[in-house]
């Protein structure tokens, strides 16, 4: 058994939080500085000659690329050959309040939903655990933005809906945000398991890197043909209209019940910030 | 067309503006979220006056990160604007002229804004830091307690927008998507 020191598990989360939030990956980068080349309208590839010169700006300076530095996600995979003393939700947490109260980060969580007042530090993260074999303790972070979370949708569609409604539902659905979720975005689309476990894959669409691919073949041609169907809507970059709409669509599957056919679509701005490392 | 503009706005020069338009302001401006549109329509609604001149004035939509030292503001981009669609009419009531967010309103505040010779402006989302670089000085005027969504008073150079929805009903979205929808 490998023992974790929870000290070390809030000291990551809070430099992963701080890193994610100034330094946007270098896939994302390249994938925006591709889209601005490749954009036909001026207006949207100067808007996003804009957002690239923005993203060198946060690098060199230190500076949050987005003021919106989000609700804290954070994934945790777990190894079962490995071990901890405490709470490992508060060793997280303790790393977010850390990150946003000492690393200049805006504090955009409330208490409760409905009376709002601010927890002044960013907590409670949210936090997801994945138990798997062996001794690995990986930490991935990604600070969510609410303009583009805000655009997000579950819809439980039947299976005569098929993959027609799939694609009809997430065009629909960027199409109808205009500008928003921040486009060029990001989007991941969760389809099978059901109520909770559609919006978990979506979500976790949203960590796999920009430039991979499904290794699943139905799940693999359906996001090329939902990036080309969602750059056909003409949104463009911020909704100014445009050929570059999306840099990427990431589909995550899972069996389903014989009468279901669960959808989610999680929208990510163009700042695709996502941090992690193996502890 | 780019075009500079000083605030507090000369309101011809707002009559002037159209979609597409690339505006630089140089000049005082102040940030709101929903939270204190929500405050400032209280005060109008009980005839009270406000903590803000907002006359000819230009309303930012935007919470920021705190400032690092050194820094007149932290990272500044805009926010989401249709969330501010139900309190903007009576601050246009007011005089206020100019509103800068990101993405599209309500069909209801796009036709209020001929009426009122007012424009709608986005600024580029998640374009922050760089957009902080041309916040000078920046000081909280009102609701301290809110945070990041008080009211600050901005003094900028050069602060860029697009002109989105113009005085003569006219729409940068709908135009732009149009042209490009296939």
């Amino acid at each position: 058994m490998r023992k974790i020191d929870l000290q070390l598990v809030t000291d990551k989360i809070k430099e992963l939080f701080i890193d994610a939030c100034e330094n946007i990956p270098e896939n994302v980068l390249n994938a925006l500085k591709k889209a601005a080349e490749e954009e036909q309208s001026p207006l949207s590839k100067e808007v996003i000659n804009k957002i690239v010169e923005n993203a060198y700006l946060g690098r060199e300076k230190h500076l949050p690329i987005c003021q919106d530095t989000g609700v804290a996600v954070v994934y945790l995979t777990i190894g079962s050959e490995v071990y901890f003393e405490g709470d490992i939700y508060e060793a997280v947490n303790e790393g977010v309040r850390l990150a946003y109260t000492q690393g200049y980060l805006r504090k955009s969580v409330v208490r409760h939903p409905l009376d709002r007042v601010n927890t002044k530090d960013n907590t409670p993260a949210i936090v997801h655990i994945k138990m798997v074999p062996g001794d690995v303790f990986k930490i991935d972070v990604a600070p969510k933005g609410g303009g583009s979370e805000n655009m997000s949708l579950v819809k439980m569609l039947i299976p005569a809906d098929g993959i027609e409604g799939i694609k009809k539902l997430v065009v629909d659905t960027v199409f109808n945000a205009g500008g928003k979720p921040c486009p060029p975005l990001v989007v991941g689309v969760g389809i099978g398991g059901n109520f909770e476990k559609c919006a978990l894959l979506a979500k976790e669409a949203l960590f796999r890197e920009i430039d991979d691919e499904s290794s699943d073949p139905i799940a693999n041609k359906l996001e090329k043909e939902l990036l080309t169907l969602i750059n056909n809507t003409g949104v463009g970059a911020m909704g100014f209209g445009g050929t570059k709409t999306c840099l990427a669509v990431k589909v995550n599957v899972h069996p389903c019940h014989i009468a279901s056919l669960p959808v989610a679509i999680n929208i990510q701005c163009h700042a695709a910030r996502h941090k992690s490392c193996t502890l | 067309m780019k075009v500079y503009l000083n605030s507090p706005i000369n309101p011809e020069e707002v009559k002037k503006l159209r979609i597409g338009d690339e505006v630089y302001i140089t000049g005082v401006i102040y940030t709101g979220r929903d939270a204190a549109h929500k405050r400032l329509c209280e005060l109008l609604d009980k005839r009270e006056s406000l903590p803000i001149d907002v006359k000819n004035g230009v309303i930012y939509y935007v919470g920021p990160t705190p400032a690092k030292p050194g820094r007149a503001i932290g990272s500044a981009g805009p926010t989401s604007s249709y969330r501010m669609d139900p309190y903007s009419e009576q601050l246009l009531k007011e005089g206020l002229k100019v509103m800068i967010g990101k993405g599209p309103r309500s069909k209801e505040f796009k036709q209020s804004l001929p009426k009122y010779g007012a424009v709608y402006l986005s600024a580029i989302g998640g374009a922050a830091a760089q957009i902080s670089e041309s916040v000078k000085k920046c000081e909280v005027v009102a609701y301290e307690d809110l945070g990041a969504e008080a009211i600050h008073r901005l003094e900028v150079e050069n602060f860029y927008a697009i002109v989105t929805y113009d005085s003569k009903g006219n729409d940068l979205f709908e135009q732009g998507i149009e042209q490009y929808k296939k």
